[in-house]
């Protein structure tokens, strides 16, 4: 990644930052941003690493519990912030490591993330009684942890970063993950990656050792997603073993396959419209349109864009609309070309697509 | 960039400002009233009658006029059994619609996600549901009932009628684990003894092997805290086994969701329940209700206990506003903390002004033919669980949910 | 002696409830490499079908059962596999993406029409004793009904013409439509006859367990682990599976509590693929139906 390509990304950013408060809630902006960063993990492992985790989940829940229960024994926030980065990237290290060291691929090794978050799922659940303490944190069970300290400036445990501020700090730290990761893709060890998502046997053959190779982008991903469940505990204020459901686990990869897999903005801004899609189907405008008595179920509705958006937008809303900008700036003649060349490089981008 | 910035710190501080003037100082016509349920998604069998309830409560008082000469105006908000949108809408209420009351919250969780923030928000918030007790906070009024309420006349009772051995199996979260502690506790009181717990996750909904566990433990009864869909399938697989003459069941969860509706006869009858309300229950008051509800949705066939409550916390609040003569949020507290009540649906409900709970009528009913026929009312039994650690009139800034130590 | 009686009986319901739940879902993804995921709703509306037709029809509980559920489910099969999933092979993950999405538009139709309570209908079979313990006869029933699906499959597949050209087509479409076989015809059959196996389940699950626009849940994550786990071989992956964890989760259930027979499972499931990366029969049974 250039220097000019930095500060470009850093300038929209900024200017981003600050207009969506304007015409959104802080508080959603928040969350929406959280999310974001949850749905960019699963970006790179997935659009970029080859590897289709259907538990993501893990690693974000695994994130808020570890900030949540470090902030409750220490009384302050910033070792939470960084357990919860790291913790759920080891765990994720481990968790790959027995994966693609086992040649775990596919839908095989979906099925055994997906497994894995539902472990954590039904053990949080259980997690009621008195006995589940971890130093002066209870588990909670099903209930959840509510009340623990939130994210304040270093040193001073009583000036809380919240409101405003903790959108600032949320966004920025989304941006900061974001450039990381670019700039990780544009590093050998990146390339090598999206090879790999390419041609595994190739560049096996070519002397990489690919399964370590897997197993660090996974890690990555993992802590990535553990910061994303910290961020949104601290907006939230209160974490439940939702955080670790197949509800969840299912969204994440609608987010990202509405964004648009295989790009690293696609999957952001997926996690946000989508987000805020659901936010805007529970507002009484929406219910109300249709009738007091509310015929239009939520559910319904978020099933049928879903459905809509694979048979007719199958790549994701970036790369459609890149594509769309591409051809309006190329004029007739060349457009087609570009986007039949460009559908079978997305194609390919997907994992057994 | 810079005047950027320093434009919109301009415009959230003025918003910020806004947001903390008293809702009476608005001088607006309608009296807003927020209402957030989760009625699409897993709860939407419990959520969707709540709403119902606060509509029809809210339509009665304005049909008699309205609260202090102003309409009531609903604002409703679906969480799709989320509970990250519980957060996102409560805010969206303080701070954009600038309610003067919010009524709902199903789970405990869902109640605890909005609880802290409503108290910095200064809004009143009512939370109408069964749930374990404990919450003692000013700012909050629980009306629905409470374990120590539900098993205080179940358990005496039914040990009583069937015997001493008493298995429980109860669902497999905080509400469930601290009413088995209860059943304990009341067990042992009247001379009974719980000789075995089993928690069943809340999707788990096979239950062959718990079957054949119960029979080699020959308990004189069984003692059902099994909550939802899933574990409903108890009760059909208890019937299929032949079981259902052989040893009896209690519950305090096993009308709440109407699952009396859905079992068939066969496997329903005999049940014992005991909640604050039955459609059956031929006072006035109720015969009232039940009327109103038909004339507003047609039937009333989905309406359970915690929709029940959430139509007498409506009322309550009302009560509360009638009294307070303002909508002062500090002054409808102290006129409900005075001791207010009202005759509905579940009987005579009055608020205790200690731990913002609610004093109900209960009532211990027998299932018969999909019906939940009254053998017994109990009036007026207090909020004792909660009452153990909360007294909001000495600690009025305590903001805790206790667990209760029996 | 009774209480191990007891104990196998159950396991074997355990057994057999994860075999009528999966089968569908394993017929699909065997021949076709397509994940159903909205697989649960499919098994709720064999559910609905059944209580309906006898409840409001007054048809014959066996009847409905065994012949309204899986037929009102296949001819849904077929309206989905038309409008949506034909246009989606041999993409898995858009095809698990799509289904998704068609789940949560069921779970909303049925919210519509049949509201978001449950219905039931009562087991048509009472319970029997053994020694001290009383069994619900019920179960004998869905024990053989999960051995006749079983058959079912298994005999189709190997001996008719339409098993024959089905395999093929699946191994080869190219060749199959070479040979002149209408393979788009081909997977719209499969995919009903999933579908129809699918809406059995729900079919003869019905007097056990309850119905209701959410339940889909409570099958498709177990359906979805016993079938993945099972391989790619159609009959031997489904035996294989289920029976391991029928026998894990009711086994731990016994000794422990369900909680830990759940987790049991789970847990059961990660060891098991991390040994046989492409489920058991990818390892046992491979190039076997």
């Amino acid at each position: 990644m250039t220097a000019r390509q930095v500060l470009s990304s850093v300038v929209v950013a900024a200017i981003l930052m600050f207009v969506l408060p304007v015409f959104f809630d802080v508080l959603n902006l928040t969350t929406f941003a959280a999310y974001a960063l949850l749905a960019l993990s699963l970006g790179f492992v997935w659009g970029y690493g080859g590897i289709l985790c259907f538990g993501q989940t893990a690693f974000y829940g695994l994130g808020a519990y570890v900030y949540a229960l470090t902030a409750i024994n220490t009384g302050e926030a910033w070792s939470g912030f960084f357990l919860a980065i790291l913790l759920p990237a080891l765990f994720a290290a481990i968790l790959g490591a027995m994966m693609f060291y086992g040649r775990l691929s596919d839908v095989y090794l979906a099925v055994v993330t997906l497994v894995v978050s539902l472990i954590l799922f039904r053990f949080m659940n259980h997690t009621a009684g008195e006995q589940w303490v971890i130093g002066e944190a209870r588990l909670g069970g099903f209930n959840g942890i509510p009340g623990f300290p939130t994210l304040h400036i270093p040193g001073d445990p009583e000036a809380y970063i919240y409101d405003e501020n903790l959108y600032y700090f949320t966004f920025i730290v989304l941006v900061l993950c974001y450039l990381l990761t670019r700039w990780l893709l544009g590093s050998p060890f990146g390339r090598i990656l999206v090879g790999l998502r390419e041609n595994e046997q190739r560049i096996e053959l070519l002397g990489y050792d690919v399964r370590a190779r897997k197993t660090a982008a996974f890690a990555f991903g993992g802590g990535l997603a553990g910061l994303a469940g910290c961020l949104y505990a601290n907006a939230a204020e209160i974490i439940t073993p939702e955080l670790f459901g197949l509800g969840l686990a299912a969204e994440i990869i609608i987010w990202v396959i509405v964004g648009g897999a295989g790009t690293l903005i696609g999957p952001m801004i997926g996690a946000a419209v989508l987000g805020y899609l659901k936010f805007v189907l529970g507002l009484r405008a929406v219910k109300e349109v249709f009738g007091r008595e509310n015929p239009l179920e939520a559910t319904l509705v978020f099933g049928t864009i879903l459905i809509l958006f694979i048979l007719f937008l199958p790549r994701g809303m970036v790369p459609s609309i890149r594509d769309w900008l591409g051809r309006a700036r190329l004029g007739r003649g060349g457009p087609r070309r570009s986007s039949r060349r460009r559908r079978t490089q997305a194609e390919r981008a997907r994992p057994n697509a | 960039m810079t005047i950027n910035r320093r434009q919109f710190m301009q415009g959230a501080t003025a918003a910020s400002a806004l947001a903390t003037v008293p809702s009476v100082a608005m001088g607006a016509d309608t009296i807003k009233f927020g209402s957030i349920l989760d009625t699409s998604g897993i709860f939407e069998a419990y959520g969707k009658p709540m709403e119902k309830a606060h509509r029809l409560a809210i339509d009665e008082i304005n049909a008699a006029g309205g609260l202090l000469g102003k309409k009531i105006e609903m604002i409703p908000y679906d969480t799709q059994s989320k509970m990250a949108l519980y957060t996102q809408y409560a805010r969206r209420m303080t701070r954009k619609d600038k309610v003067d009351v919010i009524h709902g919250g199903i789970l405990s969780a869902s109640r605890e996600a909005i609880r802290p923030s409503l108290r910095k928000a200064k809004t009143l918030y009512f939370y109408n549901t069964t749930y374990e007790g404990g919450v003692c906070d000013r700012n909050v009024f629980c009306v629905g009932t409470t374990p120590a309420q539900q098993s205080a006349i179940l358990v005496p009772e039914a040990i009583k009628r069937w015997g001493k051995k008493i298995y429980v199996l109860a669902a497999d979260y905080n509400y469930g684990q601290i009413t088995t502690n209860w059943i304990k506790h009341y067990a042992k009181e009247a001379g009974g003894e719980v000789i075995q717990a089993d928690y069943f996750p809340l999707n788990v909904s096979d239950f062959g092997s718990t079957i054949a566990k119960i029979q080699k433990a020959k308990p004189d009864m069984i003692c059902a805290v099994l909550v939802g869909l899933a574990h409903l399938s108890f009760y059909r697989q208890w019937a299929a086994a032949g079981m259902k003459k052989k040893i009896p069941i209690a519950t305090t969860t096993m009308s709440s969701g109407n699952e009396h509706k859905i079992l068939t006869p066969s496997e329903g009858d005999g049940i014992v329940v005991c909640q604050s309300f039955s459609p059956q229950a031929d006072f006035p008051s109720n015969k009232a209700f039940l009327a109103a509800w038909k004339k507003k949705f047609g039937h009333t066939n989905d309406i359970h206990e915690i929709a029940a409550s959430s139509y007498d916390g409506v009322r309550l609040w009302a009560e509360g506003v009638k009294k307070a003569g303002t909508l002062d949020r500090m002054k409808v507290i102290q006129a409900l903390e005075s001791g207010i009540s009202y005759t509905g649906p579940t009987g005579k409900v009055t608020i205790d002004g200690k731990t913002h709970h609610v004093t109900h009528d209960m009532h211990l009913i027998e299932v018969k033919n999909q019906t939940l026929t009254i053998a017994k009312s109990y009036s007026q039994i207090p909020p004792s669980d909660t009452q153990r650690v909360c007294d909001l009139e000495k600690n009025p800034n305590d903001t805790k949910q206790y667990e209760i130590k029996i | 002696m009774d209480l191990a009686a007891v104990v196998v009986y159950e396991v074997l319901y355990t057994i057999a409830f994860l075999a009528l739940i999966s089968a569908g879902l394993a017929v699909v993804f065997g021949m076709m490499r397509v994940i159903n995921l909205a697989h649960g709703e499919f098994v709720l509306l064999g559910g609905y079908a059944a209580i309906v037709s006898h409840n409001t029809l007054g048809i014959d509980i066996f009847v409905s059962m065994l012949v309204i559920a899986p037929l009102v489910v296949a001819a849904f099969g077929v309206v989905a596999e038309r409008l949506i999933i034909r246009f989606l092979y041999g993409r898995l993950i858009n095809t698990m993406l799509a289904t998704w999405g068609l789940s949560l538009a069921m779970i909303g139709g049925f919210t519509l029409i049949f509201g978001p309570t449950t219905t039931s209908i009562k087991a048509p079979i009472g319970g029997f004793a053994v020694g001290d313990y009383s069994l619900s006869g019920y179960t004998i029933f869905i024990i053989a009904s999960a051995i006749g699906v079983i058959l079912l499959i298994f005999g189709v597949l190997k001996y008719t013409r339409a098993g024959l050209i089905a395999r093929g087509a699946m191994q080869s479409a190219d060749m199959a439509s070479a040979f002149g076989y209408d393979t788009s015809k081909v997977y719209m059959v499969t995919f009903a006859a999933g579908s129809a196996l699918t809406g059995l389940a729900g079919g003869v699950l019905a007097p056990l367990v309850g119905i209701g626009p959410t339940a889909g849940l409570l099958y498709i994550a177990k359906a979805f682990i016993t079938v993945i786990s099972g391989g790619a071989s159609v009959v031997s992956g489904l035996i294989a599976s289920s029976g391991f964890f029928g026998i894990v989760s009711q086994l731990v259930t016994f000794a422990t509590n369900s909680v830990i027979g759940e987790i049991g499972l789970l847990v059961a499931a990660v060891i098991l693929l991390r040994l046989l990366p492409t489920g058991i029969s990818g390892r046992f049974f491979r190039n076997r139906l």
